[in-house]
């Protein structure tokens, strides 16, 4: 067995034995299926955060039960009620809020309340009255049949994607597909590159105080010792990230078939994918309530039928590809800081130019997905420090070839430069102790001839 | 014929010199110590050795051909600071240095069962290291050093962290390496035990060398002018203008005195000249220790 084997296999041995593995590796998928599980249910129940809502009118009642209920607010239209007796009592009456409504400023209803209303909740209110004041005005006109033609006239407009290839063909899309699995590459992608890369750094921090680097550099070179390590935590990810995957693929199977017996799998999936497109796209139409969804199976297949659009092949090469370079970039960076200082307080002073990307990659991710086609965007995903999470974000949406191409190059190219130059560091630096290391000082090291 | 070989070799550490043109030639099966004060350049001499730096001139030797890469797995070495991974059971540590050794598993357990005998440690196989004691923990750092039974095996202050029992037991078991054909280099603070067990030295000071040989010839060299009486009684001598007193002791009836002589002065003249004061007992030349001569040596060049 080659030596670098040795050191790799021990590397994956000792991390994957440790206690604090095996649980984050059991519980956390545990936790994720949990979500997946509860979140649905939490839709499904609705009333968990049931708010009731006064509406009272200022001298007449033009505006009686105009405003429906959702399904988390109740209106109730009150009469003869005085408004400040009103609301020194209404919380003790079991209101969230009250709504008062002046027929001649109609424009701007007051809305009291003990906490700041959330911005569904006026959305909400807001439209119920400008849909009732639109009404009112219309039938002013005295057209005839009003309330037919009202009825006939209203629309929903769901607008449907269509990617163009450059055959001329088009595959149906989803845009809030898209936005799933832009977050859910991003953020892994940041997570795991973040989390692994200064598993590296501690790893070096702890031989460097055992002392037990100088032992091992006798017997192998510094490089080796470092690919080593930085090759072994990587499998130790891998292995992880393997065993959420199959364990919360697991977990959702046996929770579906026990706990959640009588409720339409497909109808829990859906609420799923529903409920992420209303919370990232406001302007997802017609807002699908819970009773109505289980006779909607074919839209749910729809739905599915837009994920296996997507280019998934793609999608996991380059998740693989971005985490192993971007992974390899960070780690080498985490051991060349590891191997500069003394313990691991003094590695703060370094962390912050090394986080400062890696968050703003998150950021800029996260704002990819409104905006796939910004200039911010397509910059950050060619940048190698950012590239691995804005490019994840921005392949979902679909990016040109050459884009891919070239940030991909750029990574390869960063990644090797930084691992050779981390090795230099590293190289004197495991062996440099009570000495204040600066970038300065590691700068210099990078320039030591062996 | 020597088995290890350094020739001029110059270190520098950005304007720093660490090693200014040191030449060492280590015999076979000898204990060669290196010696020197603090910062003079030793551990970057055996990081040298060891490959762990290179060094930025001068060449290096071993059996008389160039030092190559794969040389670390004919070499062992016990750095000073040294330490091993806490979290990790004994057994297994000893054998995860051993591969990188280069040793196969199978030969590496075979060796490690004879030496955990012999050494009294077999209970401590599936311990965590943290469990031992410091002195245990480098019992288990001495094995390591020296299982793939290197040819040149380099200690550095090999002894501290011991007992006396346990250490006595490692020099005994360094002296047995040398019988079996092991070379040495010996690199410690420790003067007694480098009178004691080494046979050639190197002495560096602020990278270079200032003081080489073998350690009976550099004692005789330096004993050249001094000289030790025993009379009986308490005896008390006074500086004249051929000797100085170095130092005077009375103990169990008996006086001890060390001098020096200042000129070119025949021992008859000085003899003669001391006979008077009373009764001598013996008449040595005085071998200084590897002490006096390491702190006259260095203090000289301050």
């Amino acid at each position: 067995m080659s030596k670098i084997s040795v050191i790799i296999k021990r590397e994956y041995l000792t991390r994957v034995r440790k206690k604090s593995f095996i649980i984050m590796t059991i519980l956390a998928p545990l936790l994720m299926a949990g979500f997946i599980i509860l979140i649905p249910l939490m839709m499904v129940s609705g009333d968990k955060d049931y708010k009731k809502i006064a509406v009272i009118e200022e001298g007449s009642n033009l505006f009686e039960n105009v405003i429906p209920d959702t399904k988390d607010e109740d209106f109730v239209y009150l009469t003869n009620v005085n408004k400040n007796e009103l609301l020194k009592t209404f919380e003790a009456d079991g209101y969230y809020g009250v709504l008062y409504i002046i027929p001649e400023a109609v424009n701007s209803p007051v809305l009291y309340s003990k906490k700041q209303p959330a911005i569904g909740l006026l959305d909400h209110i807001s439209g119920a009255l400008e849909k009732e004041i639109e009404k009112k005005k219309l039938q002013d006109y005295n057209i005839e049949n009003l309330d037919s033609i009202l009825k006939e006239i209203r629309t929903n407009v769901n607008p449907v994607t269509n990617i163009v290839d450059e055959s001329g063909g088009t595959t149906e899309t989803s845009t809030g597909i898209a936005m799933v699995l832009a977050y859910i590459g991003g953020f892994l992608m940041y997570m795991l590159v973040f989390m692994f890369g200064s598993q590296v750094m501690r790893g070096v921090i702890e031989e460097k105080t055992s002392r037990v680097v100088e032992v091992i550099v006798s017997s192998v070179r510094p490089a080796q010792l470092m690919m080593g390590k930085i090759i072994g935590v990587a499998l130790v990810g891998l292995t992880q990230f393997m065993i959420w995957v199959v364990l919360t693929i697991a977990t959702v199977g046996i929770l579906r078939t026990t706990v959640l017996k009588k409720t339409d799998v497909t109808e829990i999936s859906q609420n799923i994918t529903q409920s992420v497109m209303e919370q990232n796209q406001a302007q997802v139409p017609a807002v699908t309530q819970a009773a109505e969804i289980s006779p909607e199976l074919a839209e749910f297949s729809k739905f599915f039928d837009n994920a296996m659009n997507q280019n998934w092949l793609l999608i996991i090469f380059s998740f693989i590809f971005f985490f192993i370079t971007g992974y390899l970039l960070y780690a080498s960076i985490f051991a060349a800081i590891g191997s500069a200082v003394d313990n691991e307080t003094d590695t703060q002073q370094f962390m912050l130019p090394v986080t400062i990307p890696i968050i703003l990659g998150l950021v800029v991710a996260m704002g990819t997905m409104q905006n796939p086609e910004s200039s911010l965007a397509f910059w950050f995903s060619l940048i190698p420090f950012t590239s691995p999470i804005v490019m994840m974000a921005r392949i979902p949406f679909g990016v040109p070839a050459w884009q891919l191409i070239v940030s991909m190059v750029l990574m390869v190219i960063t990644f090797i430069a930084f691992v050779w130059a981390a090795a230099k560091v590293y190289r004197t630096g495991i062996l440099m102790y009570g000495k204040k290391p600066s970038w300065k000082e590691m700068w210099k090291w990078l320039r030591y001839s062996s | 014929m020597s088995l290890f070989e350094a020739r001029n070799v110059t270190k520098m550490f950005g304007e720093f010199k660490a090693l200014d043109d040191v030449s060492i030639s280590v015999p076979e099966k000898c204990i060669y110590g290196l010696l020197g004060p603090n910062g003079a350049g030793k551990t970057t001499l055996i990081r040298i050795i060891n490959q762990i730096t290179g060094p930025d001139s001068g060449e290096l030797y071993l059996n008389g051909k160039k030092l190559l890469p794969e040389d670390v797995e004919i070499i062992g070495y016990l750095p000073e600071e040294r330490g091993l991974y806490k979290k990790m059971k004994v057994g297994e540590e000893a054998l995860y240095f051993a591969q990188l050794k280069g040793l196969s598993k199978a030969e590496a357990m075979r060796r490690l069962k004879y030496w955990f005998k012999k050494l009294d440690m077999v209970d401590w196989w599936n311990k965590k290291v943290e469990e031992l004691s410091k002195g245990m923990q480098q019992k288990v750092q001495f094995i390591t050093t020296i299982l793939h039974e290197p040819k040149l095996i380099i200690f550095d202050e090999p002894f501290t962290g011991f007992d006396p029992v346990n250490a006595n037991t490692i020099k005994n078991e360094i002296l047995f390496l040398r019988e079996r054909g092991a070379t040495i280099i010996f690199s410690t603070h420790n003067m007694a035990s480098v009178e004691e067990l080494c046979d050639n030295i190197t002495l560096i000071d602020r990278g270079k060398t200032i003081l080489e040989g073998r350690v009976d010839e550099i004692r005789n060299k330096w004993a050249g002018s001094e000289y030790e009486f025993v009379f009986r009684g308490d005896v008390k001598l006074h500086e004249n203008g051929h000797f100085k007193v170095l130092s005077q002791a009375f103990e169990n009836g008996r006086s001890t005195i060390r001098i020096s002589t200042t000129s070119d002065t025949p021992t008859n003249e000085i003899l003669s000249n001391v006979m008077k004061s009373g009764n001598i007992i013996s008449f040595n030349p005085a071998l200084p220790s590897m002490n006096e001569i390491f702190i006259r040596v260095v203090e000289s060049r301050n």
